[in-house]
């Protein structure tokens, strides 16, 4: 049970998806202008994330891995079907995707409004492909570990996308150089914050 | 039609500064900034780039007459994601060390926004030579940034190029300290927002309005 608190504090704070790994970079640039929109795709990413890295264990562990087809027969010991994990994923992902889709439409018309074409590049944001790919590779022993992890990394993206945009509503009132304005500011702001996020390697877990 | 007409000219040129897939597209942020630390793991990468890109955008646009547009995203991230898993295979085989330190990154060019999007702009309206050379373009005008950003990086941070050491010991001896910020996740985004105040300098028409 700590084991798996601390994973998930780890996977908000340290390993943070933006400030750490770079990851789900073009949604968090893209759609960071205002609050209300960022907080709208920070919930959809948590939400995938929370189902699809849990589902993609599961895959990984009862099919994909060496050895893993035993369950049905025996005979299958040596069947190896790793190479496939990244379109198995894939899949994976753009169908919860989709699924999603359909349940806000149906049940929140008005968020669905708003997020409007993001919903769909959710499917291509790189954080929620990498949540599924960092799990094959941290090699997480059980469900309530993974579990932690998606939902801390989700959570992780959704702060960063949310204090970014609070910082991009206040800069549309300051005076920045005219090349710098927009994309150029942005990167450098993100720089800024990441370095404030390192102050969190310091914690032991 | 000649096969370098002017237009695909343009085609294969416009990505390398006013159409640059990174700095001005806003596209394949993500894996531009962490595989960056030296320069060849930026460089592997920025080849696997420009090859997947090509490839998938060639065959999106031979597929493109077949391919139902309400499933397309799907059937793209297939096409994208076999051509991933053959590179990665490629890569596993013939340079290992590296395909080591890209990780996760090799199989998030899946996702990399650069090659979804020339499918969904460009392959899906285009013959596949133009697509080709769509794909080797923008491909390319992402190795370029990553080259840039990645040699920049390991010279400051650890003063080598490829590995090969470029500060002589004696700098060392009178007191010079590779600086070890670089090598942190925040200096290739402050990189890569001076890259964009410079390119912006230079050509006013891609300063922002507001």
């Amino acid at each position: 049970m700590q084991e798996a608190v601390n994973i998930f504090v780890k996977s908000i704070f340290i390993d943070n998806m933006v400030f750490a790994f770079f990851l789900g970079m073009c949604s968090y640039l893209a759609v960071s202008k205002t609050v209300k929109t960022s907080l709208g795709l920070g919930i959809a990413v948590i939400f995938v994330m929370v189902i699809t890295v849990p589902v993609n264990f599961l895959l990984l562990k009862y099919v994909m891995k060496p050895g893993a087809l035993t369950w049905i027969s025996p005979s299958f010991a040596d069947v190896d079907l790793s190479f496939l994990s990244f379109m198995v994923y894939i899949a994976v992902i753009a169908a919860m995707v989709q699924l999603v889709e359909m349940i806000i439409e149906k049940f929140s018309p008005a968020l669905y409004n708003n997020l409007g074409i993001f919903l769909p590049l959710i499917a291509v944001n790189c954080a929620i492909l990498a949540g599924s790919l960092f799990m094959e590779q941290h090699e997480y022993p059980n469900i309530g570990h993974v579990l932690s992890f998606g939902l801390g990394s989700g959570i992780g993206w959704a702060i960063a996308i949310i204090s970014l945009a609070a910082i991009r509503e206040k800069l549309k009132y300051s005076n920045i150089p005219a090349p710098l304005k927009g994309l150029g500011i942005t990167f450098i702001v993100t720089g800024l914050m990441s370095l404030a996020f390192m102050s969190f390697l310091g914690i032991k877990l | 039609m000649s096969l370098f007409s002017s237009k695909n000219i343009k085609l294969l040129s416009a990505p390398f500064n006013l159409q640059n897939p990174i700095t001005v597209q806003i596209l394949g942020i993500c894996s531009a900034l962490a595989v960056t630390v030296k320069l060849k793991p930026s460089l592997v990468m920025g080849i696997s780039v420009i090859i997947v890109t090509a490839l998938s955008n060639v065959l999106i646009s031979l597929l493109r007459r077949l391919i139902p547009p309400r499933i397309r995203i799907i059937v793209q991230l297939v096409v994208v994601a076999s051509m991933v898993i053959l590179v990665d295979q490629v890569l596993r085989a013939f340079v290992y060390d590296v395909s080591k330190q890209l990780s996760v990154y090799v199989g998030l060019i899946i996702t990399n926004c650069i090659i979804m999007g020339r499918l969904e702009a460009f392959a899906l309206g285009n013959k596949p030579w133009p697509a080709f050379i769509d794909g080797i373009g923008n491909g390319a005008g992402y190795a370029v940034i990553l080259i840039i950003i990645g040699a920049v990086r390991e010279f400051f941070g650890s003063g080598t190029l490829m590995g090969i050491s470029l500060v002589p010991q004696s700098f060392y001896e009178a007191g010079y300290q590779n600086n070890g910020m670089m090598i942190m996740p925040a200096m290739a985004l402050i990189l890569v927002g001076s890259i964009i105040w410079v390119q912006r300098a230079f050509n006013k028409e891609l300063i922002e309005k507001n």
